[in-house]
């Protein structure tokens, strides 16, 4: 059975350009980047082209490029950096709807005594920047808001408060792990401090990061040893893949149209489709600027589990943000900050394209999803009741 | 992904028995679409109204849900009403090959159905039920306070659910009956109904060593207090503290709900018998304020 793989907020295929740019540094260029020899330094120099090459893509500098080994150390080096400059400062602002590597490190700060606020949304999943405006303060460390939002592909609007937490002192950080590579970024005329990517996010592989940090910005390594990264990041750099994610960001910035056209018009096609074949169904978000390649649709009387497990026979790779899928038992923290009604809140499913995405694949969720969601509600008692009011 | 049995995995894909019975005996619907999970299950018995010939189901929620619904259903023809009341939320998840321990709520739901539909068609009062709010039917005479608002579980069904299933842990109580899976707040109450449902269980009979040091006994006095008493009167919304121990006299200070109150005489007193019992047969037990 041949994948049809619609789960790229998860994570993406590394290109296969990609995976031949990175193929010669295991067995032959094998050499420590910092080594004084010939042999890492043809390591070094390649590094340094990737960061110019991730620098390129963010409109940054290379200078302000720090690789990290994940998109969840760099939203925790990011924070972590901004309580040790500010010792001062107590408290810390995010929103209900962040990434666990942004949410779990902020209400752990809880016990430490720190005032953490967490920034609600409304039903299309849009930042209350009235609650943003009116919370920063003086005693404000670090404003953490995610770029744009992995369930719903939602975008925050980051630049403006950035703007709004500069303004009391307060350093700004946005996880852009799923904006990089999708939509435009351009931190040379921006007001934010510090960004968080992951490689794997954008055809890259995974354990690769980078934490964008300002020029200027203050900041307090998070891992400490050796000098590398300027002493920013310190550990032998996973070089192999940093220059992947190098080639990867060329690749992103080479791809940025094509994914705000060809897969925004396939992402558009299949949301349209769905919502036309089948009756009580929202697009969680949908009111919102989101993503090209997100889509996030509840359906009312079904369960998320059942209904990929449904079309993982067929091969299609979604996700959910319902509670069975993840071994919680309610449905995901988003979607229960938008206030997604009960009759519909487990029954979300989110498909997310890339560019690999095709016609064909769209036009087979297309054609079978709606046969599954009425399966499906036929043997729900809710469902029943709903069809039968149908007639 | 889930690791679900084949067995799990061919009652999902093909589920025996989904629909209904139009002119069902007895009917049991339990859960809610705000839960994430609901069952509505149908019975119609023989002429003699003995056994099984029919059972159905509808069935909202996860894979296993629907799973365990259609073993249900299978398990339950042939059987007479008591032979099905027999029937635990165990044996349906062994007919399953296992269920992963986070699911086992699913079969908890099966069971549940099950009780509820027996006890409406023989006019019984409801069993107590999982689920006590506005979307699921409602069981005005329902017994128990609910203890975990978030999914509307009361304390007699999660009482019956840790003894049948022995369980030890709140998170295992989370994964049969979902109870402290939401905001978490009713965890600490979850806690004292183990401790009270485990408290009485019938424990093999510990026998009173022959001869201690002091040192010995005041170990064991301690352990008794912390493992035996201590549980018993969080149930409550009690506790003690271990203020001395000096010879057989043992000096305790009582807190909370048990604090000044009228019968707490009588928990010393209780308190006394347990040490005797278990420790030395000339312990006294005096109370003091703490
Ligand atoms: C918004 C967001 N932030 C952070 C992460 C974590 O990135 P990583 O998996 O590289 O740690 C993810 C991906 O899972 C994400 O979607
Ligand atoms: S009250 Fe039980 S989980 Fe919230």
């Amino acid at each position: 059975m041949k994948e049809i793989y619609l789960d790229n907020n998860a994570t993406t295929k590394v290109d296969e350009a990609v995976f031949e740019e990175m193929r010669p540094y295991f067995c032959e260029m094998y050499g420590n980047p910092s080594s004084m020899h010939f042999f890492g330094g043809q390591v070094q120099r390649k590094v340094d082209e990737a960061r110019g090459r991730v620098a390129a893509l963010l409109g940054a500098s290379p200078d302000e490029i720090v690789f990290t080994a994940c998109g969840t150390e760099s939203d925790n080096a990011a924070i972590r950096s901004a309580l040790e400059v500010f010792p001062d400062r107590r408290h810390v602002i995010t929103s209900r709807v962040e990434h666990p590597a942004v949410l779990t490190q902020c209400r752990n700060l809880i016990q430490k005594g720190y005032r953490v606020s967490e920034i609600g949304v409304d039903g299309e999943g849009r930042l209350d920047m009235e609650e943003l405006k009116a919370i920063v303060d003086e005693d404000t460390a670090i404003v953490s808001l995610m770029w744009a939002n992995n369930e719903t592909g939602v975008i925050f609007p980051v630049e403006e408060a950035a703007a709004i937490a500069k303004a009391k002192g307060a350093l700004f950080h946005s996880d852009a792990v799923q904006a990089v590579g999708k939509i435009p970024i351009n931190m040379a005329n921006s007001r934010i401090d510090m960004l968080s990517l992951s490689g794997h996010k954008l055809h890259a592989p995974k354990g690769i990061g980078v934490l964008y940090l300002r020029r200027g910005t203050p900041f307090r390594p998070f891992m400490v040893g050796g000098h590398q990264e300027k002493s920013r990041r310190a550990g032998t750099e996973n070089a192999a893949a940093i220059i992947a994610l190098g080639k990867a960001c060329e690749l992103a910035g080479l791809n940025m149209e094509l994914e705000n056209t060809q897969v925004m018009a396939l992402r558009d096609r299949l949301q349209n489709e769905l919502m036309a074949r089948i009756p009580n169904a929202r697009i969680n978000g949908g009111g919102a600027e989101r993503l090209p390649n997100t889509t996030s649709i509840a359906y009312e009387y079904v369960e998320g589990e059942a209904i990929l497990l449904l079309l993982s026979e067929l091969g299609v790779c979604a996700s959910s943000g319902s509670a069975c899928t993840s071994g919680s038992l309610e449905p995901s923290h988003v979607l229960r900050a938008m206030g997604v009604p009960f009759t519909c809140a487990h029954g979300s499913i989110r498909f997310s394209l890339s560019r690999y995405t095709t016609a064909e694949e769209i036009d087979t969720v297309i054609r079978e999803l709606p046969p599954i969601i009425e399966r499906l509600r036929r043997m729900s008692p809710f469902g029943r009741e709903f069809l039968k009011g149908q007639g | 992904m889930w690791d679900y049995t084949p067995i799990v995995k061919d009652h999902f894909l093909n589920p025996r028995n989904v629909g209904d019975i139009a002119d069902a005996d007895a009917v049991g619907e339990v859960g809610s679409l705000a839960c994430g999970d609901a069952l509505k299950l149908y019975l119609k018995l023989d002429e003699q109204k003995e056994r099984i010939v029919e059972a159905k189901f509808q069935t909202f929620g996860c894979a296993s849900a629907i799973a365990s619904s259609s073993a249900l259903t299978e398990m339950l023809k042939g059987k007479t009403l008591d032979e099905a009341l027999a029937i635990s939320n165990q044996d349906i998840a062994d007919f399953l090959g296992g269920l992963p321990e986070e699911k086992m709520h699913c079969s908890v739901m099966g069971q549940e159905a099950l009780e509820v539909a027996i006890a409406k068609y023989r006019g019984h009062e409801l069993p107590a039920s999982a689920h006590d709010h506005e979307h699921a039917p409602a069981y005005p005479d329902q017994e128990g306070v609910v203890v975990c608002k978030c999914f509307g579980i009361t304390d007699v069904f999660l009482k019956k659910v840790i003894e049948t299933n022995r369980l030890t842990t709140a998170e295992q109580v989370t994964h049969f009956t979902k109870a402290g899976g939401g905001c978490g707040g009713c965890i600490p109450r979850i806690k004292e109904l183990i401790a009270e449902v485990m408290g009485k269980q019938p424990e093999e009979p510990r026998k009173r060593p022959e001869k201690l040091s002091n040192m010995k006994k005041m170990q064991m006095i301690q352990e008794v207090l912390e493992k035996d008493i201590r549980p018993l009167l969080w149930a409550d919304g009690g506790d003690l503290e271990l203020i001395d121990i000096d010879g057989p006299k043992v000096q305790v200070a009582f807190r909370k709900a048990c604090a000044g109150c009228a019968s707490s005489g009588y928990t010393s007193r209780v308190v006394e018998q347990k040490l005797r019992d278990l420790v030395a047969e000339d312990i006294v037990v005096e109370e003091v304020a703490g």
